[in-house]
């Protein structure tokens, strides 16, 4: 199957996208990841202001197969979420890197983190190798 | 045959009654104001007792059942249960005795209690049970609430971490939570098995336990359980086995014996309890003398020649009101005993020996998720070579046309595309085989003509159905309007009112 993996983003490993934008960062989940899910019928994202650290799931993204933690790929403090994801889940699918965006965040330590982050051909590899596991 | 049943509401005609009540001899009164409702409910339907028996015996006749066939849905274990069971749960002395009545007058039922718990202390290993647990899921609450009293009562308060498999059912990481324990997960490693390296890079000070399945959720024996159980022990942590898959390996395998210090036991799948209706379940759970001063009570124990109830020393308290769901004991009981230990391990071994059987009759077609022998249930892809175009999903509405409830489907989670087959041992080979026959048809019937899977089921009172639209826009409650509409979509002759009632 084909992916799409736009260039100007990074990948975490748990197949979220960040966009790096100023002092903020947009994040969401992978096309690789909505393929792999399925519909999507709901998304609990969390609160602004929340603080949150690289690693720890942040949300849950449920389809009809499975319900998944999403998980942040930066540290810092919840900016603004995507309100309308709670009504129409379904743009998780449709558009995962534009409307579908999940949260912003105010990464606290974004020099520190961000090579731990993949960019897209490294990402691409690294589903190839999830894909080939089993 | 008319397969179409409508909502019992569509059937109510106003003024048709179906019972006499005495007359009113007492005064009458009004309900409280603030208690009645005011939306607008259809009321309570009004039927004749003929139409109200003829309804729900047709919709009865819907249900898929062990006793109607065979259900090989993984990780649930649903193996036939003996109908003399329901007979020893009916038995009068244990059905109509009263949960307020005294241990002194409840000597039968406590003895029952006493045996049982002692008996599933013997299959595993551990020193003390408790039947208390309603289900798995509680007994895994019940297992987490007792580790952590465990550690806060040696004075260890820092350990909120539990860590769970990415194989693992859903309920472990959730019964966690609910303990308020920080879930961590550990990764599978390439042959199915909890990954070693990635267990120790996550235990620590605080870790308060790590929960495994064993065998795990893909139908794999955890061979380096010794060697888990080993780190997690050294970093302090406790091990909880969680009992789904007990059936792989009774009277084989004493979990206490492989490292484990708590589990639970599902009586309604290895001990044949029903899973009829969702429930009851009984989740009773075991473990060493260490954790024992903590379960939840009260147990069943003996005191010279008599019964008692006793709350052990350091008990989290009640986690189920009275005395758990005693008439899955009584099953559970008359299984034990029935069956006795060697025909205890006779089960496990003819359930492992006929999923190796479906294994191999279907690897060839069915990519299996990995490729070595499995325990009580194996997984396999729905990716077919011949195929492509053809999704688990579809592999799994065309069994219902076969006469199969479909196996388990999408997970694991960490196998794309996953089937999950646990026959258990009470199928037949000619059963087995019938099953391998339909899933290796449709492997063919999807080579030739997708749209033949893509538009299962056929036989079934209802075809695919719109699982994301009744996920995303649920309708929750009978509304006239709206269910007419959508039968006429789904349905277009019955356009005539008179239609949408069948006639009995």
């Amino acid at each position: 199957m084909a992916y799409n993996t736009p260039d100007d983003l990074r990948y975490a490993k748990t197949h979220e996208w960040v966009r790096v934008d100023g002092d903020e960062v947009t994040i969401g989940i992978s096309d690789y990841a909505q393929q792999a899910l399925g519909d999507v019928v709901f998304a609990e994202l969390p609160s602004v202001g929340r603080t949150l650290s690289a690693g720890e799931p942040f949300g849950v993204v449920e389809s009809v197969k499975a319900a998944s933690d999403v998980y942040a790929p930066l540290s810092g403090e919840v900016s603004a979420i995507n309100e309308a994801l709670l009504d129409a889940p379904e743009t998780l699918n449709s558009d995962p890197y534009g409307e579908g965006w999940m949260l912003k965040l105010r990464p606290s330590n974004l020099e520190g983190e961000q090579n731990q982050l993949l960019d897209a051909a490294a990402y691409t590899q690294h589903t190839e190798d999830e894909a080939s596991k089993h | 045959m008319n397969n179409y049943e409508p909502p019992i509401f569509e059937l109510s005609g106003t003024g048709k009654i179906g019972a006499n009540l005495p007359e009113v001899d007492v005064p009458t009164a009004e309900l409280p104001q603030g208690l009645l409702r005011d939306d607008d409910l259809p009321g309570i339907p009004e039927l004749t007792e003929t139409e109200v028996t003829r309804h729900f015996t047709r919709i009865s006749q819907r249900n898929f059942c062990i006793d109607t066939g065979m259900y090989p849905l993984g990780s649930c274990t649903m193996k036939y249960n003996p109908k003399v069971h329901e007979e020893a749960a009916r038995l009068p002395g244990f059905a109509f005795a009263h949960p307020m009545q005294t241990a002194e007058q409840s000597q039968g039922a406590l003895q029952l209690m006493y045996e049982l718990q002692n008996y599933l202390a013997e299959l595993s290993g551990f020193d003390q049970v408790s039947l208390q647990p309603a289900a798995g899921a509680q007994g895994e609450f019940t297992g987490v609430l007792v580790f952590r009293a465990y550690h806060l009562d040696r004075g260890d308060t820092e350990r909120n971490e539990i860590l769970v498999p990415d194989s693992a059912h859903g309920t472990n990481p959730a019964t966690a939570a609910m303990v308020g324990m920080k879930v961590v997960e550990v990764k599978s490693g390439r042959r199915g098995n909890c990954s070693i390296e990635d267990l120790k890079a996550k235990l620590g000070p605080r870790t308060a336990g790590l929960m495994l399945t064993n065998p795990n959720t893909l139908g794999l024996f955890e061979q380096n359980i010794r060697e888990i159980a080993r780190l997690v022990h050294e970093a302090g942590g406790l091990m909880y086995g969680d009992g789904a898959n007990f059936n792989a390996i009774l009277g084989i395998v004493k979990p206490r014996d492989v490292g484990f210090d708590f589990m639970h036991y599902n009586l309604h799948k290895t001990f044949t309890t029903p899973h009829g209706g969702g429930g009851p379940g009984s989740g009773a759970v075991g473990c060493i003398a260490e954790l024992a001063p903590f379960l939840p009570g009260p147990v069943a124990d003996k005191d010279g020649a008599t019964y008692v109830f006793r709350q052990p020393a350091k008990s989290i308290g009640r986690v189920k009101s009275f005395w758990g769901n005693f008439g899955m004991l009584v099953r559970a009981w008359a299984y034990i005993r029935t069956l006795g230990a060697a025909g205890l391990r006779e089960v496990s071994e003819n359930a492992v020996l006929n999923a190796n059987y479906i294994r191999v009759r279907l690897q060839d077609v069915y990519p299996v998720a990995y490729d070595r022998p499995c325990m009580h249930e194996v997984v396999v892809k729905g990716q077919l070579k011949e195929a492509p175009q053809a999704r688990t999903l579809d592999i799994a509405k065309r069994l219902i046309d076969y006469g199969f409830h479909p196996p388990t489907v999408y997970f694991p989670l960490s196998v794309p595309e996953a089937i999950m087959i646990e026959p258990t041992e009470t199928e037949s080979k000619r059963n087995l085989d019938a099953f391998c026959d339909a899933m290796l048809t449709i492997a063919q019937e999807a080579a030739q003509d997708i749209n033949i899977l893509k538009n299962a089921p056929t036989t079934a009172p209802v075809r695919r159905l719109d699982e994301v639209g009744a996920a995303r826009r649920p309708i929750l409650k009978y509304d006239r309007a709206k269910f007419r509409e959508l039968r006429r979509e789904e349905d277009p002759v019955t356009a005539d009112d008179q239609l949408f009632v069948p006639s009995y």
